[in-house]
């Protein structure tokens, strides 16, 4: 019921702004729901699954590099070009899964940090497809019916793919493979002694974690039909992580909640001047990222169990 | 049933088992005792496939499973309990079994029906909690319970995984004597059904529940017989029984 509650508010919202004539808060709007995506996405692995992975970035940027480099090399077909980027996405979370996995806490978080690294360095040095600067896409992809340009049907785009992978996530969470990947957060040696296969479900949810990263690094290629090889850096997998911690490790609204605080509050620090604010500190703004810490270091005290636990969900057992 | 050939175990230069041969066959409680140190635990770790083996070969049902992981065994029929409570902590008393039924019944690789729409898993479920004696508390998380009732649904994890050989790595450690006589009464009954290889300091119960005993001491094994015959054994009695036994 919250949930059609949420989405009906979301649907409406785009119109509203409309009426007030301010399209630039439905353009916001997309790119907060995409990162929506994306940390839906890594609270899969972070969250449910228990493995905290440093390298999210690969997949999330990879999926934009794939749909950025099909756009150069003359695919723009949504049906075509965002299948191949989840499934690139997949495939290298399939490959770094499979080796990463065979270790465990600080080694994970290292290993999956360095992958991801070395993906960024490798995508920074092909100056063919923009190098430092990045890939600029001559335009959105395209339908085949309609017009993904027009910055609502967009909006409702990327609203409709949030439905649907959160209603997805909260399926698997609560299906049989949802247990297991539970079980195994909680005590991987027992979920191994009563006969699972440990090793083969961790790397499935990596790997379906990384496909859904990868569908969210289409769409913010899309965004702004530009792709930046910071997506992939380190500091992004970083920031998708703040976003879980922030929401709610191991909820199903965790990491939609973490985008949007994290985003509405980079940019309500950067771009709105506070009077009392700027009284104490008249160039705080020039602070903004310590000024965000500072908030956040608020919240994390205030809620440790993420912002989702004040809505009275606990974490799923 | 179940066939140690030569197994042995070193930890860098510590010998934790030295070429343990050893059977147990169906039907049968066998008892491994031995002092602290004496690798009993290093032995279930082996058998239960937690541990690589060092050399020897583990025999369960006639097929070497020396090199099996550990989830293999269990599909294979062989549970296992732990000494240091080792459940779901986060669970539900019936969470917890369900999820041990739900990994011996069909593919747990699905990915969209809800598990609590599977009545069949929390059928058996009940049944094991049940035998156990947790019935009045399903709905409890397993942190919550007391000692004696972890100590319980750590033996319902393993029987709920439908073995035919369950091995039992100090069921009764940290009980009171009540909690102690309750543990062999759902030992005793889990006999009849099961074969069960049973590690325990506890020597009044396993004086009561075993049919063979076998004596492990420094990682071998000095003795295997009935009880009478473990009770009367010379060697026995000055390596390990001693005054336990001579009052």
């Amino acid at each position: 019921m919250r949930a059609i509650a949420v989405f009906l508010l979301l649907a409406i919202f785009p119109l509203v702004m409309q009426a007030m004539d301010n399209l630039f808060y439905v353009s916001f709007a997309s790119r907060v729901l995409i990162y929506a995506i994306a940390a839906t996405s890594l609270n899969l692995v972070l969250g449910y699954g228990g493995m905290v992975s440093f390298g999210h970035a690969a997949f999330f940027g990879g999926g934009a590099f794939v749909v950025g480099i099909l756009a150069v090399e003359g695919l723009r077909s949504v049906w075509l070009a965002w299948p191949i980027a989840i499934a690139v996405a997949a495939l290298a979370a399939l490959v770094i899964g499979a080796m990463s996995l065979r270790t465990r806490g600080v080694y994970f978080i290292m290993i999956t940090l360095a992958f991801a690294q070395m993906i960024y360095y490798i995508f920074v040095s092909l100056k063919a497809y923009g190098g430092d600067d990045g890939l600029q896409m001559p335009g959105r992809s395209t339908l085949g019916f309609g017009r993904l340009g027009n910055d609502l049907v967009w909006y409702y785009v990327v609203l409709a793919l949030l439905a649907a992978v959160l209603y997805a996530m909260h399926r698997l969470v609560h299906s049989r493979f949802g247990r297991v990947i539970a079980a195994i957060r909680e005590n991987e040696a027992r979920a191994e002694a009563i006969g699972f296969p440990v090793y083969r479900y961790k790397l499935l949810c990596f790997v379906i974690a990384g496909g859904i990263g990868g569908l969210a690094g289409a769409l913010i290629a899309n965004q702004s039909s530009y792709v930046s090889p910071s997506l992939l850096h380190w500091i992004q997998s970083g920031t998708l992580m703040i976003m879980v911690i922030l929401g709610g490790v191991g909820t199903l609204w965790g990491g939609v909640i973490g985008a949007a605080v994290l985003l509405g509050l980079e940019h309500l620090i950067a771009d709105y001047r506070i009077g009392w604010l700027a009284k104490l500190a008249p160039n705080y703004q020039d602070h903004a990222g310590l000024a965000v810490g500072i908030v956040l270091l608020t919240i994390v005290m205030l809620a440790p169990e993420g912002i989702a636990g004040f809505f009275g969900r606990r974490r799923h057992a | 049933m179940l066939e140690l050939r030569g197994v042995s175990k070193r930890f860098g230069g510590v010998v934790a088992t030295d070429d343990v041969t050893l059977e147990v066959t169906k039907g049968e409680l066998h008892a491994v005792i031995g002092p602290n140190g004496a690798g009993k635990t290093t032995l279930i770790g082996q058998v239960s496939g937690v541990l690589a083996t060092d050399s020897g070969r583990i025999i369960f049902n006639g097929a070497d499973i020396t090199l099996l992981p550990a989830h293999a065994r269990v599909a294979a029929g062989l549970a296992r309990s732990y000494q240091i409570t080792s459940i779901f902590r986060r669970f539900t008393v019936l969470d917890n079994l369900a999820l041990a039924v739900q990994a011996r019944s069909g593919s747990s690789f699905r990915f969209w029906r809800p598990a609590h729409a599977e009545r069949a898993l929390f059928d058996e479920a009940r049944a094991i909690a049940a035998e156990i004696g947790l019935s009045a508390r399903l709905d409890a998380v397993a942190a919550t319970l007391a000692h004696g009732e972890q100590r319980a649904l750590e033996v319902g994890l393993a029987l709920a995984t439908r073995p035919q050989l369950v091995l039992l790595d100090e069921p009764m450690a940290g009980m009171g004597p009540q909690e102690s006589q309750a543990m062999i009464a759902l030992i005793a009954k889990m006999r009849e059904r099961v074969t069960v290889l049973l590690v325990e300091h506890d020597m009044d119960a396993v004086f009561r529940l075993a049919n063979r005993i076998s004596v492990l001491v420094n990682g071998r094994v000095i003795a295997t017989g009935a009880p009478a015959q473990i009770r009367a054994d010379a060697e026995v009695r000055k390596a390990y029984l001693g005054e336990e036994l001579a009052a």
